[in-house]
């Protein structure tokens, strides 16, 4: 697999690490009333779509950023990659 | 010798080969499977199920029948098609899957019990009872049905793995594939061709006249015009065996298994080609028709029996027949008469099929005679039967596109009416074109241009626009093919010869049920093993959808998936084995402890000196009580640079660590270290190590040497994605720092004697303290008074590159004081009689409470895992860590041993814990152990029983303070 690296271009998927849903950006707030129940769900809770899923990857062998790919679980067709720093900036 | 006139073999050369022992002479260009034909040899192997004795079927890589066992020793290698072995002088064969001699096959016998051996008859027979089938049936079916043997030796041979990167690789080098690698490279394009032969050609070099000039010539110029292409890169003896995401191809490349003598080279390379677009001109396998004992040795495919004849000069027999059903077949008599061997007959059930100089009989062959070599056929035309005497048999049924790559993605091949075959079809790799026979075109003239227009094609795609080369006239032959499956009748009718599967077993699946095609495969075993049902798997479908009443394209057909013909296990590792099975990295002082004679551990990567064996000592145990009591009552040194290093800088750093860390960092002092616990996110325990503050906005944090990329991992994910606003940046130096332990009573008078005018007494440099400095005389070093061992201890850091040199320098000027180098054995004895936390206590099921830390889990600050690190289960949970030492000071203690009360069960119910770690203790005087204990801080002086199950070892402990050594800590404030 290639992995278009928003700063690098097509890098090899070898020299990264997976991590799982992007979901993990959106760590819940520790002093919300219900912040265990909600803990609770961030670390336990995914969607496993087919289709459509956006995902962390680590480029470990690289520039060591961390990327949002959104790729597709069915066909492994990568419809984009961005710097997570730039997504949760974007969403705070 | 059955040898005809021309051919592309080099009769100036003579190579001589074995097979089973007996000698034979063959020519530069052979395969062995067309040396062995030249040598009249019929008979190569035998069948998979019944031990039927059989014969070369096939003239390439599509190859059941004709299985070898090449080379000998630790070389050899089991089935090996013979028709793609190319000959070299010296070449020893010899034949598998029997017992006996290959003409006299004892387990033959299996044929005559083929009643019992029908579709299933393995899962309907072999169920019951449960225990039989590890210790009798698997072995017996493995002895009986099978390949070739394995040597049990470790493969000698070296490969190599290598990355290719182009516009477009063309897959297969005939007709089609020769004519779009040339309009590409032709382009300027980045072109790769890949062929799995040895001969650049396909059926070009097969047939007799495919072109309007002779096909080696036109090839020829082609050559010479690839070889002033520096664009493009022509690799024969390489198989594409797969289609990977994003346009990434794996080949292997045959790099020396075709010399006699490979000198230096690699037997094969691993191939990962990335391209932006690949074209599929694979070319297409001819298939069989079954009938009434069509297995017999000279039975063989029309097509290969006419590549044999042009291409190797080599007829199977002095008097053929052929039996087809299409005109491809009666192209094989004309170029076999050409060549003067004899046609007894052509059998071809189309009305009005006839060739000049032959006799054509209207009608199906129907049965066979020869028990080791086909002797007659028995051709049944209007319900009257003849037998015709013939050594060999050309059987065309029509052609079944490779498509194989083309469907590696999900893609679905198509049924295609007109050639009775499937081809490519959409979904599947994406940038993938076919060409030539697998886009449906059957002639070699349609190959060029398909070939020709697909490149064409391709590189529009990546906007570099190509011209149509000037192709020759060709052959331009439709097939007129009128479907024929299989001759019904009562006998067995081979559809696939490697699997001994016949029409009377796709029969019983239909009975059965078995009739989806997943299902058909595995019951009857149809299409599977080394060629993956090449000749036979589409015939198969055909019968069930004869049986079903359905159409084929309806009927389905199975899944394609890598390897397209077998790959080496050895290639894939591309050589990554041994030492290179994965990276080694040396610690900065292993020269050092490799001329002192240390005995090394894989730890992770990283090789540690384990321990360091003087004269004298004969065991292990000698040597680390020695480096323990050295430690103990002088100085002992030991290499720490595997430990994580991490460098956390920034405005917020701080503020970062506070959030990483259980417990809190912003509040350490410039010049402090701290020790400290990451959780995860799940509230347990995960790695600790300390942190050090170098300046207002810099610490350097250590990990565990095990978790040390992961903890980074981790940082980098804590601060760019859930953190982003924070000013901290994170480096791992690790690898930059050669970091020592040195620790013991003389530990501060060692380091004084290096450090340039440092202060190092209590007052001003106390414990948990840290500094930068120089050493040595200008030597920028880093200094933390920090302890694992529970003595007076430093932990000292120079750049990488001076870490030998200083554990020279110290041991060399620490004689005096006792200085001794030390290994992981003692680091580990020392710090269990400390009572710290190591790896086997953090190993992801513990909790902060349970390594008595749990008050270091911050309230007044948030931090990761702090949230679920007070979840109800974790909280009452009551084993805590304990020091234990056996009542008995002889008694062993065991890591793993589980704890319970004296005279309780023991059972999961009963159990009150387990041990972590244990050691012999030169301190104590006996082995001690950690472990954690339910209620442990109650249970303090107690006695409790370590159950060893799997030794039978039953040893009463007491339960002590985890700190046998100093527990009240003043050695290391001293």
């Amino acid at each position: 697999m290639l992995i278009p690296h928003p700063l690098l271009g097509l890098r090899d998927a070898e020299e990264f690490t997976y991590l799982g849903d992007a979901s993990l950006l959106d760590r819940p707030d520790p002093h919300a009333p219900d912040a265990a129940q909600q803990f609770y769900e961030y670390q336990h809770l995914r969607d496993n779509p087919a289709g459509i899923h956006r995902e962390l990857w680590f480029h470990e062998q690289g520039d060591r950023s961390w990327l949002i790919v959104t790729r597709n679980t069915l066909t492994h067709e990568i419809l984009g990659a961005e710097l997570a720093r730039d997504a949760k900036g974007a969403k705070a | 010798m059955t040898r005809l006139s021309g051919g592309l073999i080099d009769r100036s050369r003579s190579l001589t080969f074995t097979f089973d022992g007996k000698t034979y002479q063959g020519h530069a260009g052979d395969t062995l499977a067309s040396a062995l034909l030249a040598n009249d040899v019929r008979l190569m192997g035998r069948s998979f199920k019944y031990h039927r004795p059989r014969g070369v079927i096939a003239s390439g890589s599509e190859e059941p029948n004709a299985l070898v066992e090449l080379r000998g020793g630790a070389w050899q290698e089991p089935n090996t098609r013979a028709t793609v072995a190319e000959l070299f002088d010296g070449l020893a064969a010899r034949s598998q899957n029997k017992v006996g001699s290959l003409g006299f096959d004892l387990l033959a016998v299996n044929d005559l019990l083929s009643p019992f051996f029908s579709a299933g008859f393995y899962y309907k027979t072999f169920m019951w009872p449960r225990a039989f089938w590890e210790k009798l049936y698997e072995p017996a079916i493995r002895r009986a049905a099978g390949l070739g043997s394995l040597t049990h030796e470790p493969d000698p041979d070296a490969y190599d793995a290598g990355f290719l990167h182009c516009d477009l690789l063309v897959i297969g080098g005939g007709a089609a594939g020769l004519t779009a690698a040339l309009t590409a490279a032709r382009a300027g394009a980045q072109v790769i061709l890949a062929d799995e032969d040895f001969r650049l050609g396909g059926r070009l070099l097969a047939e007799s006249a495919p072109l309007d000039r002779p096909a080696t010539d036109w090839i020829a110029g082609i050559e010479a015009e690839f070889a002033g292409l520096p664009n493009l890169r022509v690799m024969r003896r390489t198989t594409v065996w797969g289609a990977f995401d994003h346009g990434i191809y794996g080949a292997v490349e045959r790099v020396s298994d075709h010399l006699a003598s490979p000198g230096k080279r690699v037997r094969q390379t691993l191939w990962r080609i990335t391209t932006k677009r690949a074209i599929l001109a694979s070319g297409a396998t001819e298939r069989h028709i079954p009938f009434a004992d069509n297995d017999r040795p000279g039975v063989m495919l029309s097509g290969a029996m006419r590549a044999y004849a042009n291409r190797w000069a080599v007829s199977p027999a002095k008097r053929v027949a052929i039996f087809t059903n299409n005109d491809d077949g009666h192209r094989t008599a004309r170029d076999l008469l050409a060549k003067g061997v004899e046609i007894a007959a052509v059998i071809d059930p189309r009305p009005a099929a006839s060739g000049a100089g032959y006799r054509t009989i209207q009608g199906h062959v129907t049965g066979t005679k020869g028990r080791l070599g086909l002797s007659r056929i028995e051709v049944t035309a209007n319900g009257r039967s003849e037998w015709i005497d013939c050594g060999a048999l050309g059987v065309s049924g029509g052609w079944n596109p490779n498509i194989q790559i083309a469907s590696h993605h999900r893609g679905r091949p198509v049924w295609h009416d007109g050639l009775q075959a499937f081809v490519a079809g959409p979904g599947g790799p994406v940038g993938l074109i076919p060409a030539g026979a697998t886009s449906g075109q059957s002639s070699t003239a349609q190959a060029l241009v398909s070939g020709a227009k697909a490149a064409q094609a391709a590189l529009a795609d990546l906007g570099i626009t190509a011209t149509l080369p000037d192709l020759p006239q060709a052959e331009d032959q439709a097939l007129n093919l009128k479907p024929l499956w299989h001759v019904p009748g009562k006998s067995r009718a081979w559809v696939d010869f490697q699997n001994d599967v016949t029409v009377k077993d796709i029969k019983l699946a239909y009975q059965e049920n078995m009739r989806p095609v997943e299902h058909l495969k595995r019951w009857t075993t149809l299409g599977m093993a080394t060629d993956q049902g090449k000749t036979s798997n589409v015939t198969g479908l055909a019968v069930m959808a004869e049986l079903t009443g359905q159409s084929i394209q309806s009927t389905g057909t199975t899944i394609f998936r890598p390897p397209y013909t077998p790959v080496a296990l050895s290639v894939l590792g591309g050589g990554d084995t041994g030492t290179h099975f994965r990276p080694r990295r040396l610690t900065p002082t292993h020269d050092w402890a490799s001329r002192q004679g240390a005995v090394f551990v894989e730890v992770g990567q990283w090789m540690r000196a384990q321990y360091f064996p003087r004269a004298g000592e004969t065991t292990w145990r000698q040597t680390v009580d020695r480096e323990v009591l050295a430690t103990r009552t002088g100085v002992g040194i030991c290499d720490v640079t595997t430990l994580g290093k991490i460098d956390v800088q920034g405005a917020d750093a701080g503020e970062f660590l506070d959030r990483v860390y259980c417990n809190a960092m912003k509040s350490l002092k410039v010049g402090m270290v701290r020790y400290g616990l990451m959780l995860r996110e799940d509230g347990f325990a995960w790695d600790d190590g300390t942190c050090a503050r170098l300046a207002e906005t810099q610490y350097v944090v250590t990990t565990t040497t095990a978790n040390a990329g992961t903890i980074y991992r981790h940082l980098e994910f804590c601060r760019q994605c859930l953190w982003p606003e924070l000013d901290v940046q994170l480096i791992s130096t690790t690898d930059a720092w050669a970091q020592l332990s040195v620790a013991g009573p003389n530990a501060r008078k060692l380091l004084q004697r290096v450090v340039d005018g440092f202060d190092l007494s209590n007052e001003s440099f106390p414990f948990m303290a840290c500094a930068n400095l120089t050493v040595c005389g200008g030597l920028r070093a880093r200094l933390f008074r920090i302890s694992f061992s529970g003595e007076l201890a430093y932990e000292i850091a120079v750049p990488a590159r001076y870490g030998n040199a200083l554990i020279e320098r110290l041991i060399d000027i620490g004689a005096d004081l006792g200085a001794t180098p030390y290994g992981t054995e003692t680091l580990g004895v020392l710090r269990i009689e400390k009572g710290h936390a190591a790896g086997n206590e953090l190993n992801g099921q513990t909790t902060a409470q349970m390594l008595g830390m749990g008050r270091m889990v911050s309230t007044k600050k948030d931090s990761i895992g702090a949230v679920l690190s007070r979840r109800e289960g974790l909280v009452a949970e009551r084993r805590v860590l304990v020091g234990l030492q056996p009542v008995d000071a002889s008694q062993p203690v065991v890591a793993g041993s589980h704890l319970f009360a004296e005279g309780a069960a023991q059972d999961t119910a009963s159990d009150q814990g387990w041990i972590t770690s244990a050691c012999y203790s030169p301190h104590v005087g006996s082995a001690i152990g950690l472990g954690y204990l339910d209620n442990g801080d109650a249970q303090l002086g107690e006695q409790i029983v370590a159950a060893n199950p799997l030794q039978a070892q039953q040893v009463v402990l007491r339960v002590v303070s985890p700190h046998f050594v100093d527990p009240e800590g003043g050695r290391v404030r001293d």
